[in-house]
């Protein structure tokens, strides 16, 4: 059992598992390296967290073939913490992180993600793509953006985009790392390198908990950030998931998932890592050399530590510039490319959230924000769109003394007001027969406009006859209408 | 609901005898019959592009790729499933089988019988697959998962069919061997065969007690019994007696022991199943 087990999840794929392991650890490692910088911590941070993530990803998560690890939208987040509060609470903030997610998993609430729109996904990974390649910006800008740096990042850039036509047997972004920092090296180049940017891994990763006092205040400085590191961790992790998930043509638990990365997290924050979450670029890349079970991530993870503790001397001297090519790649492979192509094709609403979600997101570097703005776009849209599908049509009797309104669809705040515009007061008739056997009342909003329709006619002198209230508007109108009580007049129209 | 007998076949050699054994089994129990095929769709696909280079629309082309080889792959699966399906059906009702109907789904082998369980009576299995036709004295890749989650009865066939003129009973007293031999007695499938009885272990007044016991129940039902306990190690022995008395079907009850036990002294189902030279009924 426990073979068949290791045989499904673990060994079936065993040449491509490996040799995607390969290319995803050297493509990790500058990313982690990027990440931490951005974060603005010592890259081992960044670099450990990569190592425990990556690694109890493969046992505790439910994506296999999914690869997570240090991202550009968690160490965004971590910014002000990090500046304000220095890494043992950004360490501490990991911990709660997962514990978070722990929490959100074990409360189901990764199947709120049906809430959230194609649209907004595509919005979050667009600005995910825009937010890592402004986070190189840095690096190109003042006194650091010399010729050279450019050159080089250029030069770095032409490697990874052309040497795929010379042969796809080896990765192209190690070809630039080695490329350039052989320039770098034969050349004496003036440049910043990677050992410029803090403390690299020397050993393995040991044990250690966050040096913060364990109170209140502790927790008030940490939880908000932990917060948001939790949700857009989840985020991003169960996109990724769903793009794997498609790719694979599998499925995955995302509730399992939430508890898996939250348990990644908490081993990250004990070696001195800092939270991440799956990545998006890194399981394209994955995939597309052929990993699909656990043991690719494992092994990634396993072989990112041990190149970097036992190299740390030559990935010190990987000028920056080299560094920025591959996250300029990264940002480019994770930009929805077909969501700008079909701007033009998909419904203005859904290109509406999109780019809301993106702007959201570039304005306040902050993930959750955005998702929480497209969430709430897509839900306007939604109502709106419904409660167009409303019909009011009317007929006269043949003497002239009565009318039948036919109401049809739905009626609810969005559609109320065009409820009551679509009665004519001022016909003088003796009777009105409202038939809403086709209608759906949803709200106290819709109950209330009824209301007002009705009074409205009274006050002309008019008698009102319903029609046919069907179930689920019968209820409602039971719980909320006031036409049918005398007081009722005062209260609606307000005097 | 009707229950049938459920032929699972893929394309390795077990497939004619899987069809001949459930043919046999259907007449026996006189239900209906299934010949299901399912369609794992692990894709295999083969990627030489280590570039670890991702570019503007990359993802899309890369589901695109994905998606294209899957479904020539696909394609290809469902059509050969059918003509097996087909040739199967035509082999059952040649055998004179007249409810036959196939299944072909999508899907993980074990999963999807455990989705048919309802409806099954008898499950008719091949002791290997296509994958590991060709590893003798080893289990199929996917039937001892099956015998585990599946509770209902399974035929493990040999390559090639042998109608059953005599069964062997595995009995050590166990709770597990005591439901086996109930269902044994109280099933039509075996009805008319004779039964060999038989316990690997020392004969002592107690275990004697316990084969007269047992082989009560199986004269009562009407079963010629013989009775037999050989001394030695179970598996050698149980399938010596069953050589030496040209047994074509072991009866026997499946994993009566806990996950840990077994996962540190091993199975004696397990090892009784990938070295058993007859058909097996695992009952359940």
């Amino acid at each position: 059992m426990l073979l068949t087990y290791l045989k499904q999840h673990w060994l079936s794929n065993l040449r491509g598992d490996i040799l995607s392991a390969i290319v995803v650890a050297l493509a990790l490692i500058p990313e982690a390296i990027a990440f931490s910088i951005i974060a603005g911590v010592d890259p081992k941070v960044g670099l450990y967290a990569s190592f425990a993530i990556c690694v109890i990803i493969a046992f505790a998560g439910a994506r296999p073939g999914m690869i997570s690890a240090a991202t550009g939208a968690m160490a965004l987040l971590m910014i002000t913490l990090v500046k304000q509060h220095g890494l043992e609470y950004l360490l501490a903030a990991t911990l709660l992180t997962g514990v978070i997610q722990i929490i959100f998993g074990l409360f189901k609430l990764g199947d709120l993600m049906r809430f959230v729109s194609r649209s907004v996904v595509t919005g979050f990974v667009n600005a995910l793509a825009i937010l890592i390649f402004m986070a190189q910006l840095p690096e190109l800008s003042g006194t650091y953006g010399t010729t050279t740096v450019y050159g080089m990042t250029a030069l770095g850039l032409a490697i990874i985009y052309l040497f795929p036509y010379v042969t796809k047997k080896i990765p192209s972004p190690l070809v630039c790392i080695v490329v350039l920092t052989a320039i770098a090296v034969y050349f004496n180049l003036d440049i910043r390198t990677v050992a410029d940017m803090g403390e690299l891994p020397d050993s393995l990763p040991v044990f250690l908990w966050p040096d913060v006092p364990l109170n209140f205040e502790t927790l008030q400085i940490i939880f908000p950030y932990a917060l948001a590191l939790a949700v857009v961790g989840i985020l991003e992790s169960l996109m990724t998931a769903t793009i794997v998930d498609d790719f694979t043509d599998t499925s995955s638990d995302k509730n399992r998932e939430c508890v898996g990365q939250g348990i990644a997290n908490i081993g990250s924050g004990l070696i001195g890592g800092m939270a991440g979450c799956a990545m998006i670029g890194q399981s394209v890349i994955n995939v597309k050399s052929g990993g699909r079970t656990r043991l690719s991530a494992l092994l990634a993870g396993s072989l990112l530590l041990l190149m970097v503790v036992f190299l740390d001397q030559w990935v010190g001297m990987i000028p920056m510039a080299a560094l920025m090519a591959v996250m300029i790649m990264v940002s480019i492979g994770t930009f929805s490319w077909s969501s700008v192509k079909d701007l033009g094709k998909n419904p203005k609403s859904s290109s509406v959230v999109m780019i809301a979600t993106v702007i959201v997101v570039v304005f306040t570097h902050n993930l959750a924000y955005g998702v929480l703005v497209g969430v709430l776009l897509s839900a306007l849209f939604f109502a709106h769109k419904v409660g167009q599908i409303l019909y009011i049509g009317s007929s006269l009797s043949k003497d002239g003394h009565e009318r039948t309104y036919n109401v049809v669809g739905q009626v609810f705040f969005s559609s109320s007001e065009q409820f009551v515009n679509a009665f004519d007061f001022k016909e003088a008739v003796e009777k009105v027969t409202i038939d809403l056997s086709k209608a759906h009342f949803w709200d106290i909003t819709a109950i209330s406009s009824l209301d007002k329709v009705v009074l409205k006619f009274r006050r002309e002198g008019t008698d009102v006859q319903l029609l046919g209230l069907n179930d689920a508007s019968a209820t409602l109108v039971d719980k909320f209408a006031v036409h049918n009580r005398p007081e009722a007049i005062e209260k609606l129209m307000g005097h | 609901m009707s229950r049938k007998v459920l032929a699972c076949i893929d394309a390795s050699p077990y497939a004619q005898a899987v069809c001949d054994y459930a043919v046999w089994a259907a007449k026996k129990l006189n239900v209906a019959m299934s010949v299901i095929h399912v369609l794992d769709n692990s894709h295999k696909t083969v990627h030489t592009d280590f570039s670890g280079s991702i570019g503007l629309g990359s993802q899309e082309a890369l589901l695109a790729q994905l998606a294209e080889l899957d479904a020539q792959h696909a394609k290809l699966a469902l059509q050969r499933g059918r003509i097996m399906l087909d040739a199967a059906k035509a082999r059952a009702e040649a055998a004179g089988v007249t409810a036959v109907d196939e299944r072909l789904r999508h899907g993980e082998l074990v999963e999807t019988l455990a989705e048919l369980a309802d409806e099954t009576r008898l499950l008719v299995l091949g002791k290997r697959g296509f994958s590991s036709a060709d590893a003798h004295g080893h289990l199929g890749l996917h039937v001892e998962r099956v015998i585990r989650s599946l509770q209902k009865p399974i035929l493990l066939t040999q390559q090639h069919y042998t109608e059953p003129k005599s069964i062997m009973l595995a009995y050590d007293g166990s709770a597990t061997a005591l439901k086996g031999l109930e269902m044994l007695a109280a099933s039509p499938l075996g009805k008319g065969l004779p039964v060999h009885l038989v316990m690997a272990g020392v004969t002592t007044d107690a275990t004697e007690a316990l084969m007269a016991s047992a082989a009560a129940i199986l004269r009562n039902a009407g079963f010629t019994t013989t009775v037999a306990i050989v001394g030695g190690e179970p598996e050698a022995v149980l399938h010596q007696y069953q050589q030496h008395h040209h047994i074509d079907l072991l009866v026997m009850g499946a994993y009566g022991h806990s996950r840990i036990r077994q996962f540190i002294v091993g199975s004696t189902t397990t090892a009784m199943i990938s070295q058993a030279k007859c058909s097996l009924l695992i009952l359940r």
